[in-house]
């Protein structure tokens, strides 16, 4: 319970204990863990020092291979080695092989459209690959900070859709890792920049990353990061970069398009060295290995390089005109542009931002850790560690969010850049007499017909009372929590009865499917399912009976009477006791149990600190 | 948790009334939102979360009514017991649908011009500039409200929801020639 954060500053707390928690950069080349030590937010090195952990696993007989060598391995065992899986987090199959040349796995065609990586380990799905490096970054936090982790927010690209980001944290839970908060990647930039500079206005972020791109317009004010509007291309980064340049020296090797998986990852990886060559020098010189064992040289020169990819950079800048005119800002009106991403190294990039925005681009910050250290800082606030923290991230959903309507129309329910959290509720009717389901298709995107936009869930409403045709008033209310998650509810208004939603996504995986992941994964780790199981109870209890005990001392006997104070805290001493057995159930159920025990009093603290928060301004208004 | 019979403007603490200090409004409307915001109960227990969600939710709700001219008008008009039903009403001043027409026929338009985007800004330059002088004509609807200042402020809102809609399909016509590049 954060029932502590409510207490009023000057006031005194219950001794305050520093709670481990990380932010995690989970890139399409490299990722990133960073945590808060003594008060700096720092990127956390492996133990020979290397920060970046290339965001690559490898399946072999004798294990599961993350980082730095799998990476080597590549070019030699590209089937079971898999690279820039984030771009295929939340994508159908189908999805997945129209990237081509870049994605060229083994896949196994099943009834779900998320795909299955055929590897020397068996069937791997994007998720499970993203939890492994996931795990090893957490293992990696646990190890330096010395303890286990109570959660870590973990960014995602700010133009990452529902499917996407349900994908991610599907790969959280599975890598066994409580997550705070699912933060956009510029956003999190804003934040490391944000508490350097303190400087309030508005601010663009330019993020290309590996695989994906995301602009943000936002204003900081005092602390608060308002986002006015976000927009991107979650499949545009320097992979196309790269790709464009592996075709250059296809063309120019005279190198034919069905090379085989070896030859693909060469020639991507000697494009990829080229391309950062490019960024310092005027010119690279390319040696090439061809398949019969010949060699072929050649050179580029930046300008050449630039020529290539200056359609891809143009790209990201019509998105950002987009986000300007959705914000309702002129570029001049934008105090400066931050660039993030290892991307925006190259010199092009820069020299066409920064003209496009006509402000210097700010890349103090290492643009490829940028990112981690935002969302160290961020789960550092959501733990608990700064109660007394001014900071708050007002997030918007990328995406506008609409329903199928007569005609293969969509409906916009919930526009793009909305503020999150949000909820909008529609009505909807019954057609035939007695109907008692209604099927409904979700969908995002900005365009007008079903075809043109993204399907993210089909799902049907049961239970409706029985009525005669169009009697039925069953208002569905869609929301976005501030993971940028979808959630629906459906109620019948006339009965009041609630109609059951039962969502079948689009793109992710069910509840089964992770239970199942979730129980290989155990018996690949080694791990008692059980065991972990009652640990997280145990913390989840300990967390409760922490923050409880807290604010009862703080305020305890000035909101709740004798009676009232008796019965919380004899709930709160009972879990005291089931926290200290071995059944995870029980603890749960005692959680839950004290947490209906106390809901009058967290409204009462809330609806206080409500109250708080507007005085002075209007006491007699606001009574 | 945040006393859901409140109306948006008991709940940031301002007057009622169609102007409305944007300056005060953003300040409190943060000022709010630092308090009941998800991120505070990150920590929490799922009750908290729950409860922090909706009021985060509604204090969005309430922002984004009473930040917009349009919406907030609407939301003045069900405050006095007329609901707009949204773009089911339209107006038959045949003058002002006339100019509704020409409008339209501009943006059709501006597809084809050499500087299609040029074209559609100024469009929403004229848009904007003509919703900005409906929000004067709202102001003084509302200032002490009898039945027919509300039924001026239902037609100039009516024009106005017409306004919106145009530059809503201006929104689109970008958006289309964006993907189109």
């Amino acid at each position: 319970m954060a029932l502590l954060q409510l207490s009023e500053p000057g006031q005194s707390k219950a001794p305050h204990q520093h709670r481990l928690a990380a932010g995690i950069d989970l890139g399409t080349t490299n990722s990133l863990v960073a945590s808060v030590r003594s008060g700096r937010a720092e990127t956390l090195p492996d133990e020979r020092g290397r920060h970046l952990l290339p965001s690559v696993v490898r399946y072999t007989d004798a294990g599961i291979i993350v980082g730095h060598d799998a990476r080597s391995a590549a070019v030699s065992d590209p089937l079971n080695t898999i690279v820039s899986v984030k771009r295929m987090l939340g994508h159908s199959i189908d999805e997945v092989q129209s990237l081509g040349s870049l994605m060229r796995y083994r896949f196994t065609r099943q009834e779900t459209s998320v795909p299955r990586i055929q590897t020397v380990q068996g069937e791997r799905s994007p998720v499970e690959v993203s939890a492994e490096i996931l795990r090893v970054l957490a293992q990696r936090a646990e190890e330096t900070l010395g303890g286990p982790l109570e959660g870590a927010v973990i960014t995602v690209p700010a133009y990452f859709d529902d499917a996407q980001r349900q994908a991610t944290k599907d790969a959280a839970r599975l890598a066994g890792i409580r997550v705070l908060r699912l933060l956009n990647e510029p956003t999190a930039a804003a934040v490391a920049y944000g508490l350097d500079a303190g400087s309030d206005g508005v601010h663009a972020i330019y993020d290309l990353g590996g695989g994906t791109f995301d602009i943000s317009i936002l204003r900081l004010n005092r602390g608060v990061f308002e986002v006015l509007s976000t927009g991107g291309d979650s499949a545009l980064g320097g992979d196309d970069f790269d790709r464009e340049l592996a075709r250059w020296i296809m063309q120019q090797a005279g190198i034919s398009d069905d090379v085989d998986h070896s030859m693909q990852r060469r020639l991507m990886r000697d494009a990829c060295a080229a391309k950062e060559a490019l960024t310092q020098s005027e010119k690279a010189s390319l040696e090439i290995e061809l398949a019969d064992g010949g060699q072929w040289q050649g050179e580029m020169s930046r300008q050449q390089f630039n020529e290539l990819i200056e359609p891809l950079v143009r790209k990201t800048l019509v998105t950002c005109r987009r986000a300007l005119r959705d914000a309702g800002l002129t570029a001049e009106e934008i105090a400066d542009v931050v660039l993030v991403g290892g991307s925006t190294r190259v010199p092009l990039v820069r020299e066409l931002v920064s003209g496009f925005f006509n402000t210097p681009a700010l890349a103090e910050i290492d643009p490829d850790r940028v990112v981690a250290i935002g969302a160290a800082l961020q789960a550092d606030v959501l733990v608990g560690n700064k109660p007394d923290d001014e900071m708050l991230l007002l997030d918007v959903n990328p995406l506008s969010l609409g329903i199928e309507t007569m005609g293969g129309l969509v409906e916009k329910i919930i526009p793009r850049n909305t503020t999150i959290p949000v909820a909008r509720a529609q009505e909807f009717t019954t057609f035939k007499d007695g109907q008692t389901a209604m099927a409904v298709h979700v969908l995002q995107g900005e365009r007008e017909l079903v075809s043109d936009c993204r399907s993210l869930a089909r799902f049907e409403l049961r239970g409706i009372p029985p009525m005669v045709a169009g009697a039925a008033r069953i208002r569905v209310t869609f929301s976005v929590d501030a993971d940028g998650l979808l959630n629906v509810e459906a109620r019948e208004e006339s009965t009041g009865v609630n109609a059951s939603v039962e969502i079948k996504p689009s793109y992710g995986l069910t509840d089964e499917e992770i239970g199942t992941m979730l129980r290989d994964s155990m018996e690949n780790a080694r791990e008692d399912l059980a065991a972990r199981q009652l640990r997280e109870q145990q913390v989840e209890a300990q967390r409760v009976i922490e923050a409880l005990s807290a604010a009862l001392a703080y305020d305890g006997d000035e909101l709740l009477d004798a009676r009232e104070r008796a019965g919380i805290d004899t709930a709160l001493s009972r879990l005291v006791e089931i926290a200290r057995l071995d059944d995870p159930q029980k603890i749960k159920s005692q959680v839950e149990a004290l947490e209906k025990q106390c809901e009058f009093y967290v409204e009462r603290r809330m609806n206080r600190s409500v109250r708080n928060a507007m005085q002075g301004h209007s006491v007699g208004e606001f009574e | 948790m945040l006393d859901f019979s409140k109306n948006y403007f008991e709940l940031f603490g301002l007057p009622v009334g169609y102007i409305i200090d944007k300056v005060q409004l953003a300040e409190r409307y943060r000022e709010l939102q630092r308090v009941v915001h998800p991120d505070r109960f990150a920590n929490a227990s799922e009750q908290e979360k729950r409860l922090s969600m909706q009021g985060s939710i509604r204090i969005n709700e309430a922002y984004h009514t009473l930040k917009d001219p349009i919406e907030r008008a609407r939301y003045m008009l069900s405050l006095n017991g007329i609901e707009m039903e949204a773009r089911q009403e339209t107006t038959r001043d045949s003058a002002f649908l006339m100019e509704q027409l020409e409008l339209r026929e501009e943006l059709e338009a501006s597809r084809a011009k050499p500087e299609p985007y040029a074209a559609i800004a100024d469009l929403r330059t004229n848009i904007n500039r003509r919703i900005s002088s409906m929000v004067g004509q709202m102001a003084v609807q509302f200032e002490t409200p009898t039945p027919e200042q509300l039924e001026a402020a239902r037609e100039i809102l009516r024009k106005m929801q017409f306004l919106q809609k145009l530059r809503q399909d201006a929104e689109s016509l970008e958006a289309e020639l964006d993907e189109a590049l």
